[in-house]
């Protein structure tokens, strides 16, 4: 399965994933619309550091340890290995935050519910992840990779 | 292969899959005591909160059962195991014979001996589905409850009800609330918030004597109640084990691979010990999470696989009403810690490692933590000092982010 793949020593730490992330699950197909004058939530984090950036999403790990803690049942693994969540089942635990050894699972906005990173496919950009599309310098790569 | 297991929750669920990951033929049967197809347990304070329903609250898809070649049979408890016939009682008089058996048979709310307690009638425990509709039937907008027990079944009754009642006091012998998770400090940033909803605690006190709707209590306080709940603890079910030979100290004991020490018969989830490998000792971790994992573990291992469960750690995440708490592992060895109005941060660390933690509304990518005990990191790997700010990958070492994040996981 394809799977969205971080090369730090690309990043130029400029957070255009993070809005381009915001902006595909906005449901609003006019990006000014989406995003100005608004707090993001991305689905995607970079870390920035001295000299080093890098961004952080969903790992679609093999085993994941997120599924196996969700007391709602609301996280599961489909049948290529991508980690769903479905947010009418998430009563909002966060004990997938507490076990995530990547982050990468995170408070919605609002609050009410936890989101993480689907590839695209629960939104308007069809499966094509928009951070790896719009990202300037290739530092994040969407490959199989075995 | 014909595997028999008893219980039908999260440990009973995750060994089916686990089975199935192994043997796709064998026959499964699962024998439970409710009638209910499997619900997220914890969920039952959700569903009275009113952020789950009955449509939403199954921990697994309607054709859950049937897809994995399960038989599924509610509303039947089991009586008796007889290992040398390899064979399971059913209290209806049926038997189920096995050729791996597996105990996910979960633990029960405990009600200590308290005077008077049989002439309260509107009295209720919070484990079960079934004990969460019996309490919805009694509860209106006139009515006082009190809840026996402050701990983390008690309080998520109490964040369920507290909309639906006139009011809820909690009372507690221990004199801080949530004792098994929170520190004293952690305990009273906690108990603000909730008193500050409305919510009555009486802590360092008990409940001495009952009478038909009032609370006597020990250090003299009369609590006039329309409902009681009675959730001062739980006891696991260890006795179809241990009446069969297996060994038990607290809970049952397993081998890493959750073997019993009767041949052929496994156990997993709440009503069995783990290794707490942040402890270093034996204790029952009745955590969701843990049962999955040891479900998974027996039934890879009923199916004839190799699996082991081998870093059990104490996590919980918990809220109440939008605040947030994670907390993982012991409160031992040093501390650094980070209090403020509005959060409240301790970081336990010892021998280089890290051993625990309390994060109150301050939770955002607390894996990272708690990642650092369950693999035992040595601290003198990462940049702590950014760890103590906040939890980041850019603690580890770029070779390891390089592992996180640019390979499959």
């Amino acid at each position: 399965m394809k799977r969205i793949y971080a090369e730090e020593k690309w990043c130029l730490g400029c957070h255009l994933c993070e809005y381009e992330c915001a902006y595909a699950n906005s449901g609003i197909a006019d990006m000014v619309k989406a995003l100005k004058g608004k707090d993001i939530f991305p689905r995607i984090k970079v870390e920035d550091g001295d000299g080093v950036h890098f961004a952080v999403n969903c790992r679609h790990c093999s085993d994941p340890i997120c599924v196996k803690s969700c007391i709602a049942g609301a996280l599961s693994r489909d049948g290529d290995g991508m980690v769903l969540i479905d947010k009418d089942k998430c009563v909002g635990c966060y004990t997938c935050v507490m076990v995530c050894p990547y982050g990468a699972i995170m408070p919605a906005e609002g609050g009410k519910v936890a989101q993480k990173c689907m590839l695209c496919t629960d939104n308007q950009m069809n499966g094509e992840p928009n951070c790896v599309k719009h990202c300037p310098n290739r530092a994040i790569v969407f490959e199989d990779r075995g | 292969m014909k595997y028999v297991i008893i219980g039908n929750s999260t440990a009973a669920l995750y060994a089916v899959e686990g089975i199935r990951s192994v043997d796709k033929k064998g026959k499964i049967t699962i024998v439970s005591d409710e009638k209910h197809p499997a619900y997220g347990r914890p969920l039952i304070s959700y569903y009275l909160y009113g952020k789950t329903d009955l449509e939403h609250i199954a921990y697994r898809p309607a054709d859950f059962y049937e897809k994995m070649g399960v038989d599924l049979i509610l509303g039947e408890r089991a009586v008796k195991i007889e290992p040398k016939e390899k064979r399971v009682l059913l209290q209806s008089g049926k038997k189920a014979g096995y050729d791996k058996l597996l105990v996910a048979t979960g633990s029960r709310p405990f009600v200590p001996p308290m005077e008077g307690l049989e002439e309260v009638e509107n009295k209720f425990s919070f484990m079960k589905l079934d004990d969460a509709f019996a309490l919805e039937k009694a509860l209106s907008p006139e009515k006082d409850v009190l809840i026996v027990g402050a701990g983390l079944i008690g309080l998520k009754c109490m964040e369920g009800i507290l909309g639906r009642c006139r009011s809820v006091t909690v009372i507690d012998l221990a004199d801080r609330i949530l004792p098994s998770i929170l520190d004293e400090g952690g305990a009273a940033f906690v108990q603000k918030q909730l008193e500050k909803k409305g919510v009555r605690f009486l802590l360092g006190d008990s409940a001495a004597k009952f009478g038909k709707n009032v609370a006597y209590t020990k250090n003299g306080k009369e609590v006039p109640f329309d409902v009681l709940v009675v959730a001062v603890g739980v006891r696991p079910n260890t006795e179809l084990v241990k009446d069969a030979g297996g060994e038990v100290v607290r809970g049952i004991v397993t081998d890493d691979g959750q073997r019993t020490s009767i041949p052929d018969v496994f156990a997993a989830g709440d009503n069995c010990e783990s290794f707490d490998i942040s402890s270093g000792t034996r204790r029952i971790l009745a955590l969701l999470p843990n049962a999955a994992l040891q479900g998974e573990c027996a039934g890879v291992n009923m199916a004839g696989g190799d699996a082991h469960f081998a870093n059990a750690v104490p996590m919980n995440a918990i809220g109440f009403f939008g605040s947030h708490i994670a907390t993982a592992g012991v409160y031992e060895g040093e501390c650094f810690e980070d209090i403020a109005p509005d959060h409240y941060k301790k970081l336990f660390y010892k021998d280089n490692e890290l051993k625990g933690y309390i994060l109150i509304d301050c939770i955002e990518r607390a894996g990272i933590y708690t990642s650092l005990i369950r693999n035992k990191t040595p601290l003198s790997e990462v940049d702590f000092k950014l760890l103590e700010k906040s939890p980041a990958l850019m603690a580890f070492s770029a070779a390891a982010r390089r592992e996180k994040l640019a390979r499959r996981q």
